[in-house]
């Protein structure tokens, strides 16, 4: 066949549902078992810093992944992502602070807030593709931004607003250590969502509409309705991802969800993969990562001889901005398809390892 | 015999281009029902007109005796009808069990809320039942081999074979054909035709194809309608419409020296 089975010969499913499960092999299975084990397990070894990383990572994955779903699923775009991911964390701080509403039950609802609001927002990609899409959705993240800093009574406007921490039982989530473990249950809890979703009958028709809108209509599909949905879903995950953020920093200020971050999660999922879902979280860990890996690089060259010859000085921070683009850029024209592209054909060499074919 | 469609003085038009003109048929429950046509004679337009694709400028179309004329096209699977297309229209990085699958959309219930929460009772064993229906579909068209290819990677023959696996799945009462056999190898063309019998036959479906293949279509068949210029200008058995002066002279392109009726506006 033309395209590569990781599934090893003499693995026979006799039922459907055997043949329907989420990590086809048994080695995928153990292999997912153990990295969560090796995850509860890390804050017990990592530093704040190494932490904070992987919270990041966390938080930005649950969001990106909802992009993910409007842009590599559907086929849509939208660069105002963004603004759901601030939506979604002023409306948890809002939630919990104003309403007594205990955090634990504040981030959903502010994911399903954020849906309505990004149904709102769909609603002109039943009519509008490609880049007059993308142009409605800046309309989006401009419109939402401005209310951001206008909307006294639901964000303190330009003040920003506090938010609580998030506490079960009066058990208090508010070190880096203790917040990790709450990142993590959202990540795979949405991830799991998601991949629920992709393999049942809305995500089916979401990937139609994607590959071929005219054929999709015939089989019954309404294109309006699963293209706002979409904008739906998305939203909904982004306010998710927004909510952990607000929760983690304990502070939720307007700057924080500009344009710039809504081109950040676009990044993250194309150097991810479009139309994956572990490629969201690989490309977001690449995306969280790379700055910091070239900060730990010029720190290195810092004083050093290289340093002194070319006598850099102050220059050194804007050549590491240079480099994050650099390294994004060549990743794009070597790696078109994505890290889990790239991850798929590393399994596939394996799996054949040591001939060929 | 019942009518399962009755296509009642249909009209097309785009601006000044008319492309049908005040065309009627009546297909039967059961039949196989061809339209030929040149190049250019309306044939896939009232595919397009039956299936949803174009409103008709003038007419009406039934189905089952209840006029269909302004549904949409996303209701027609739900009315019973399903189509395949000329130029193929799968859903390239699909597998070709999900393109299948997707044509059971309005038969499923499980929603994004239920289908993200696969494990809850009725979502699973849904999506299995159905599975299990294309699978059936997939043994009927020989499709074992390559249920987990992406569609997209598939030789163009068997693209057609899981478009009609596609339309099949959708458990229509009329299936529409538009050139299920063109570009196809003699083998390729002799297999989709056991294929369009079988499931004229076997699946009690109603088809309505067009092709341009003679041969095929005069061998499989029940009742043939030839186009030309957007108009009908025969339908009878195979052989009658064959026989018909008109249809030599359109079709065939045969030299006459006495015109004919005039069917045909040269412009």
């Amino acid at each position: 066949m033309a395209t590569q089975s990781l599934i090893p010969a003499g693995d026979y499913r006799s039922t459907y549902a055997a043949d329907t499960t989420i990590f086809p092999t048994a080695g995928s299975r153990y292999a997912v078992w153990a990295g969560l084990a090796l995850l509860c397990l890390a804050p017990l070894v990592l530093d704040r810093y190494w932490l904070s990383l992987l919270i990041q990572i966390g938080y930005f994955a649950v969001a990106a992944l909802g992009l993910n779903i409007l842009v590599g699923f559907t086929g849509q775009i939208s660069i105002g992502h963004a603004a759901f991911f601030g939506f979604g964390a002023f409306a948890s701080a809002w939630l919990s602070n104003n309403f007594g509403i205990p955090v634990f039950f504040a981030i959903p609802l502010a994911g399903v807030i954020t849906t309505a609001v990004g149904l709102i927002f769909g609603l002109p990609a039943a009519r509008l593709k490609g880049l007059y899409l993308a142009i409605a959705t800046l309309a989006a993240q401009y419109i939402l931004q401005d209310f951001f800093a206008r909307a006294n009574w639901f964000t303190g406007g330009v003040a920003g607003t506090h938010a609580e921490a998030f506490s079960i039982f009066g058990f208090h989530f508010d070190t880096d250590h203790r917040y990790f473990y709450v990142v993590l249950a959202y990540l795979v809890l949405t991830f799991v969502l998601a991949t629920n979703l992709m393999r049942s009958r809305d995500g089916r028709a979401l990937v139609a509409v994607r590959d071929h809108y005219l054929s999709a209509e015939m089989m019954g599909i309404n294109l309006t309705r699963y293209r706002t949905l979409s904008f739906g879903l998305s939203a909904f995950f982004a306010g998710i991802g927004g909510a952990l953020y607000a929760h983690y920093l304990q502070f939720v200020s307007v700057e924080g969800f500009g344009i710039l971050l809504s081109i950040q999660f676009l990044g993250m999922i194309i150097i991810g993969g479009l139309g994956t879902i572990m490629g969201t979280l690989m490309g977001t860990a690449f995306m969280v990562l790379v700055p910091e890996a070239m900060g730990w690089i010029t720190d290195a060259v810092r004083g050093s001889a290289l340093d002194r010859a070319l006598s850099l000085k102050d220059n050194l921070s804007f050549l590491r901005e240079m480099a994050i683009g650099l390294v994004i850029v060549l990743f794009l024209m070597f790696e078109p398809d994505g890290l889990a592209h790239r991850w798929r054909q590393i399994k596939a060499y394996w799996k054949l390892y040591p001939f060929s074919h | 015999m019942a009518e399962t469609l009755a296509v009642r003085q249909i009209s097309l038009r785009f601006g000044g281009v008319k492309a049908l003109t005040d065309v009627s048929f009546a297909v039967e429950k059961g039949e196989l029902f061809s339209i030929i046509g040149p190049n250019g004679a309306g044939k896939t337009s009232m595919i397009n007109c039956i299936s949803g694709r174009y409103r008709p400028s003038e007419g009406q179309i039934l189905l089952d005796g209840r006029d269909i004329t302004k549904a949409t096209p996303n209701q027609r699977p739900k009315l019973g009808i399903g189509r395949t297309f000329q130029n193929l229209a799968l859903f390239h990085h699909m597998s070709v069990l999900d393109n299948i699958l997707v044509g059971r959309h309005h038969l499923m219930r499980n929603n994004f809320v239920t289908g993200s929460l696969y494990w809850l009772p009725g979502v699973r064993s849904e999506e299995l039942s159905h599975r299990r229906r294309v699978e059936e579909i997939i043994d009927f068209l020989d499709l074992q081999a390559y249920r987990k290819a992406p569609a997209g990677t598939l030789s163009y023959g068997l693209r057609k074979r899981v478009e009609l696996a596609r339309a099949m799945a959708l458990e229509p009462k009329l299936i529409l054909l538009d050139e299920p056999m063109a570009g196809m190898n003699l083998e390729e063309k002799e297999d989709m035709a056991r294929y369009i019998v079988d499931l004229n036959e076997e699946f009690g479906m109603t088809v309505v194809m067009i092709e341009h293949d003679m041969g095929v279509v005069m061998d499989i068949s029940h009742r043939v309608m030839v186009l030309d210029f957007g108009r009908r200008i025969a339908l009878g058995r195979p052989e009658a419409v064959l026989a018909d002066p008109h249809v030599r002279k359109a079709y065939l392109g045969e030299e006459d020296e006495e015109p004919a009726a005039p069917v045909r506006t040269v412009s």
